[in-house]
C-alpha cells in the first residue's frame, strides 16, 4: 500500500442559491438540485465527459427511492457515466465530511481528483405512510392466499391515513435542535443582543460579498433565484429585536432571526492532487491540510448537543501543532447564532477547557473580524447537506484572494457531532 | 423546636392571616444534620476585578463539592479551573429568573475606592432576589487596617454597612456575613467558609469575622472535616443543661472527648450529658478558691492537657442597679468573669493548653447593647469580650486562639421564664423573627474550636439572628 501522502488541492466550488422552505425550489428534488450543481461544476472546470475519481455527496432528508442519490445524480449529469459515486450522511456535517473522505483518497493516491458535495430539500421532504398502515400493507404483501389478504386488509382503519412527517428533533431526547441550543445558550449565558449582532453581521457580510462580485463564480442562478432567498441586506438590530423568542420559552433569547431557517439548496467542490491540477491547467486555490470529527454524549453526560466542534478543534490543533490564534480566517457554521457564541466562549473558558477538553490552558479567543468574513449560514440559509460545500468553496476562494494565510472550519451537527478542518492558501509560506 | 407562634404562622391559614395583618413571619430555619452536605444548592461565586481570594475560595468550593456558578469572568473561571472543578456560567441578562442560588459568595478584595464599590452593586443587584430559603451571602474583604491607603480602607470598611443591610433585606431565613481576610491568611478561610455557608450558621447573620495569620503558624495537618475534633479534649463549663449541653453534644459529634463541668448540685444532669456524649464529668464550683488548680490538675493528670476550653457557665441575677444587692452584683461578676479569668490564668501559667488550642468564651448581646436590669450581667459579659481582646495577641504567638460568641435570644429554660412581652420582643426583633436554638450557639463554638480555625482569633461573633439590639 502507498505510504506517501500527497497534498490535497482545493480547486474551487459552486452552489445554487439557497432557498427558504416551500420557496422557489419547493418542487425541486434533491436529485434535481445535485445534478444541476454537478453540471455547473463540470462547466466551471471543463469536466464535461470526464470521469473523475469519485463523487461523494449526500442529503440529510432523503426519500427511500434516493438510496443511490449521488450516483443517480452523476448519471444524469455532464460527468462521464464511468464516474463512481456514493452517498454520505452525517447530518449538517455531511458536506465537510464528504470533503474529508475525498481528500483522504487523494492524499493516499487512491484517486487523483474527486468531487465532494451535498444537497437538501426541506420542501420536497419525504413523507412516510403511517406505521400501522405500513404494517398492514406489508402483511398483505406477505399473504399467500386471497383469504389471508382479506384478513390483513380488514385491519385497515381511517386513522391510518395520517402520515409520518419527518421531524427536526433528536430521536434520543425528543427535543428539537433549537431547544437543545436554547439549553446551551442558557448554560453559557448568551444574551439576545449578542446573537442578534452576529445575525446582522452575517447578513451584512454576505450582502457585501454579493455586491463586490465575490459570489459571482461561486453561485449560479437556479429556478429564478440569483441570490440566497434568506439574505436580508437591510437587516438591523432594531428589526431583529422585535422578533419573539421561538426556543427556550418566554425568557428565551433565540428567534427566527438569529437561527437558520429550513432551506433548500446544493453545493459541490472540486478537489485534486497538485499534479492533476497542473495537468489540467487549473489553479490551486488552497490546500486541505487537516480535519477532525468528534462526538459528544448529549444524552447521558448532558453535554450540549452542538458542542462537539469544541472538542474536535483542540485535537486537530494539537496534531497540526497550531494554536487557535494561528488562523487568518475562521469559518464557523452559524446553525444558530447561539451555537457559534457558545463554541467561542467554550474555547475561552478556563473551566470548560480544563474540565471537559482536558487542556491545561484555554484555547483562547479569536479576532472576531476574521470570523465568517463573507457571511455565514444565518445570512445564506442552511440546507443541511449543502453547507459544508458552501463553506469549503468560500474559504478556498477567500484564501486565494488573500494570497496567503490559513483558515479553519468548524461545523456542528445533529446527533452530537462536530467536524473541523484546516485549509491553507496555495502559496502559504 | 419552633415556638408556638412560629408553628401557628407556618400553617397554611396562619401564613395568610399573618401576612394580611402584617405580623412577623418567622421562616423555618434549615439546620445541619450529620450526613448533610455543607451546602445543598448552587453557589454563585463572583468577584470585583483584581481581587486576591478567587483561588482560595474556588478551592474551598471545590472541597465542599458545591455546584458552582460564576459570571464569565476570566479571573474567576481561571481560579475555578485551577481548583480542578467544574462551574456553570451565570449571566444575569440571559440566565432565566427561575435559576436561584443557595449562596452568593463575593470576593470584594479587589475594590480599592468608593467608586469601585459599584462592583458589589453590580454583583448583588441581579442576584439578591435569586437567593433561596435559608440561603447564604458571604462577602470577603480586606481588613481596613491592612489596606494600602485610605481610599481602599474606607471602601473595604463600607462593606460592613452593605453586608448588614443585605442581611435585613434577604429574609426567608437567609443570612449575610462579611469576612475580613488579612493578607497571608488566604489559606485559612476554609473552616470559616464551611461554617458560614452551611446550615450550621442558621442563626448567625450580619456578622463581621476577621481571619488573620497566626504569629507563629502551626502546621495543623490536613483537617478531617467530618470529625475535626477527633482525639481532642474539650472542657465545657456549665455543661449540664441548655446551651452548655448543646455545646457538649456538638463538640462530641465532631469527635472530641468532652469533660463536662458544672456545680455539684447539677451532678445528676451532668452525668446524663456525659453518658450521651461519651465524655466525663467534673462536678465543681468554679468560683471556689482552688477550682482553677483542681481543674488544671484534672486535665493534666487525666488527659495530659486540653485542646478546647469553653467558658459557658454563667448566671443572671437581674435587678436595676439601684435595687441590686451587693451579693447579686458580686455573684454574677464572680461566676461570669472572675472565675473564668482565674481558670485561664492557671491554664496558661501551667502550659496545659495544647498547641493549636482554643479558648472560647460565651458573652452576650446584653454586653454589646446594654440591657435594663442587667448591669451586673452586661458588665461581666463585656468583661468577657475584654478578656478575648486581651489574650488574643499573646495566644497568637503560640498558635492558639481565643474567641467569644455573643448569643442573642436563645430558646432555653432561662428565656422561657421571661415575661411574655419581653420574650416576644426578644424573639421577633431580629432578621429571622424568631429565637435561636442552643445548637446554633454550639455550632458557632464548634467552628471556633476546629483545628482549621487557626486564623480566627480575637473575634466576637453574635448568634442573634441579626438582632436589632446592639450594633
Amino acid at each position: 500500500m502507498n505510504q506517501t501522502v500527497r497534498r490535497v488541492a482545493v480547486l474551487g466550488g459552486i452552489r445554487i442559491p439557497f432557498a427558504r422552505q416551500d420557496g422557489p425550489y419547493s418542487r425541486a428534488s434533491n436529485q434535481d438540485m445535485l445534478t444541476t450543481t454537478l453540471d455547473a461544476l463540470a462547466d466551471k472546470f471543463s469536466l464535461e465527459g470526464e470521469a473523475v475519481g469519485e463523487v461523494a455527496a449526500g442529503a440529510v432528508l432523503k426519500h427511500s427511492r434516493d438510496f443511490n442519490l449521488t450516483r443517480e445524480s452523476v448519471l444524469g449529469s455532464k460527468l462521464a457515466p464511468e464516474t463512481p459515486a456514493y452517498d454520505v450522511q452525517q447530518a449538517c456535517g455531511t458536506g465537510l465530511e464528504a470533503t474529508i473522505l475525498v481528500s483522504n483518497k487523494i492524499a493516499l493516491g487512491q484517486i487523483d481528483v474527486g468531487i465532494a458535495g451535498g444537497v437538501d430539500t426541506t420542501s420536497d421532504a419525504p413523507i412516510a405512510i403511517n406505521e400501522d398502515l405500513r404494517e398492514v400493507l406489508l402483511e398483505v404483501n406477505r399473504s399467500k392466499s386471497n383469504a389471508a389478504r382479506l384478513r390483513a386488509l380488514a385491519r385497515l382503519r381511517p386513522q391510518q391515513i395520517v402520515p409520518e412527517i419527518p421531524r427536526n428533533s433528536e430521536p434520543r431526547t425528543g427535543m428539537s435542535m433549537g431547544e437543545h441550543t436554547a439549553v446551551m445558550a442558557q448554560e453559557w449565558g448568551i444574551t439576545r443582543e449578542e446573537q442578534d449582532e452576529l445575525a446582522v453581521s452575517s447578513h451584512h457580510k454576505l450582502a457585501a460579498a454579493y455586491d463586490r462580485g465575490f459570489e459571482d463564480d461561486l453561485v449560479i442562478p437556479y429556478l429564478g433565484l440569483e441570490r440566497d432567498q434568506n439574505l436580508r441586506p437591510d437587516s438591523s438590530l432594531e428589526k431583529l429585536s422585535k422578533l419573539r423568542p421561538v426556543f427556550g420559552g418566554s425568557e428565551g433569547t433565540m428567534t427566527a432571526g438569529n437561527s437558520t431557517p429550513l432551506s433548500d439548496g446544493a453545493s459541490a467542490v472540486l478537489l485534486a492532487s497538485e499534479d492533476w491540477a497542473r495537468e489540467h491547467g487549473l489553479p490551486v486555490l488552497a490546500y486541505f491540510t487537516e480535519a477532525q470529527t468528534a462526538a459528544v454524549d448529549y444524552v447521558h453526560k448532558r453535554e450540549g448537543l452542538l458542542m462537539a466542534p469544541a472538542y474536535a478543534m483542540p485535537r486537530m490543533l494539537g496534531r497540526a501543532g497550531l494554536t487557535l490564534q494561528d488562523f487568518d480566517l475562521y469559518e464557523i457554521h452559524e446553525a444558530f447564532a447561539a451555537q457559534v457564541l457558545c463554541t467561542l466562549k467554550a474555547w475561552e473558558d478556563p473551566v470548560y477547557c480544563r474540565e471537559r477538553l482536558g487542556l491545561d490552558a484555554p484555547l483562547g479567543s479569536i479576532d472576531r473580524d476574521k470570523l465568517n468574513v463573507n457571511g455565514g449560514s444565518l445570512g445564506a440559509g442552511h440546507p443541511f447537506g449543502a453547507t459544508g460545500g458552501r463553506i469549503v468553496a468560500n474559504l478556498a476562494k477567500t484564501l486565494a484572494e488573500r494570497g496567503s494565510g490559513r483558515g479553519v472550519i468548524s461545523i456542528c451537527a445533529a446527533g452530537g457531532l462536530g467536524v473541523t478542518a484546516i485549509m491553507e492558501a496555495a502559496n502559504h509560506g | 423546636m419552633a415556638d408556638r407562634y412560629s408553628q401557628l404562622i407556618n400553617t397554611p391559614i396562619g401564613k395568610v392571616i399573618s401576612k394580611q395583618i402584617g405580623l412577623p413571619q418567622p421562616p423555618p430555619l434549615e439546620r445541619w444534620e450529620p450526613g448533610k452536605p455543607v451546602i445543598s444548592g448552587p453557589v454563585l461565586f463572583g468577584a470585583a476585578p483584581g481581587g486576591r481570594l478567587a483561588r482560595p475560595v474556588a478551592q474551598v468550593l471545590a472541597s465542599i463539592r458545591a455546584e458552582i456558578h460564576t459570571p464569565m469572568q476570566e479571573e474567576i473561571r481561571s481560579a475555578v479551573a485551577a481548583a480542578d472543578t467544574d462551574a456553570k456560567v451565570f449571566n444575569a441578562e440571559a440566565t432565566p429568573s427561575e435559576q436561584r442560588f443557595k449562596a452568593l459568595v463575593f470576593d470584594a478584595t479587589g475594590i480599592s475606592s468608593s467608586e469601585e464599590l459599584r462592583a458589589a452593586y453590580e454583583f448583588f443587584h441581579p442576584t439578591i432576589r435569586r437567593v433561596r430559603n435559608s440561603g447564604r451571602i458571604v462577602i470577603l474583604a480586606t481588613p481596613p487596617s491592612s489596606c494600602r491607603n485610605p481610599r481602599q480602607a474606607l471602601a473595604q470598611r463600607a462593606l460592613e454597612g452593605l453586608t448588614r443591610s443585605l442581611g435585613k433585606e434577604v429574609k426567608r431565613g437567609a443570612t449575610a456575613q462579611l469576612v475580613y481576610v488579612a493578607p497571608k491568611a488566604e489559606s485559612l478561610i476554609e473552616s470559616t467558609l464551611r461554617f458560614l455557608l452551611s446550615p450550621k450558621s442558621a442563626y448567625v447573620s450580619g456578622q463581621v469575622v476577621r481571619i488573620a495569620p497566626p504569629k507563629s503558624p502551626l502546621d495543623a495537618g490536613v483537617v478531617d472535616w467530618e470529625s475535626p475534633l477527633e482525639g481532642k479534649i474539650a472542657l465545657v463549663t456549665g455543661a449540664s443543661r441548655g446551651i452548655g449541653r448543646a455545646i457538649a453534644q456538638t463538640l462530641a459529634r465532631d469527635g472530641a472527648h468532652v469533660v463536662g463541668l458544672d456545680i455539684p448540685s447539677q451532678a445528676d444532669d451532668l452525668a446524663l450529658v456525659a453518658a450521651e456524649t461519651g465524655g466525663s464529668t467534673l462536678p465543681m464550683d468554679i468560683t471556689a478558691a482552688d477550682a482553677p488548680r483542681q481543674i488544671v490538675d484534672h486535665l493534666e493528670k487525666q488527659h495530659g492537657g486540653v485542646d478546647v476550653v469553653v467558658h459557658n457557665a454563667g448566671v443572671t441575677r437581674d435587678k436595676t442597679l439601684g435595687r441590686m444587692t451587693e451579693d447579686q452584683w458580686d455573684m454574677v461578676l464572680e461566676v461570669n468573669l472572675g472565675a473564668e479569668q482565674r481558670i485561664d490564668h492557671e491554664l496558661f501559667e501551667r502550659g496545659v493548653v495544647n498547641p493549636n488550642g482554643r479558648i472560647i468564651c460565651v458573652s452576650s448581646i446584653s454586653a454589646i447593647a446594654g440591657n435594663a436590669g442587667q448591669t451586673n450581667y452586661a458588665t461581666s459579659k463585656a468583661g468577657v469580650i475584654g478578656m478575648v481582646e486581651a489574650y488574643a495577641p499573646a495566644l497568637s504567638k503560640s498558635g492558639q486562639t481565643v474567641n467569644a460568641v455573643a448569643p442573642g435570644f436563645i430558646e432555653t429554660q432561662m428565656t422561657a421564664a421571661m415575661p411574655i412581652g419581653l420574650r416576644e420582643a426578644g424573639r421577633r426583633m431580629n432578621s429571622m423573627s424568631q429565637g435561636g436554638l442552643p445548637v446554633d450557639v454550639a455550632e458557632t463554638i464548634a467552628w471556633f474550636a476546629s483545628p482549621g480555625s487557626a486564623g480566627v482569633n480575637g473575634n466576637v461573633v453574635r448568634v442573634c439572628g441579626q438582632s436589632l439590639l446592639g450594633a
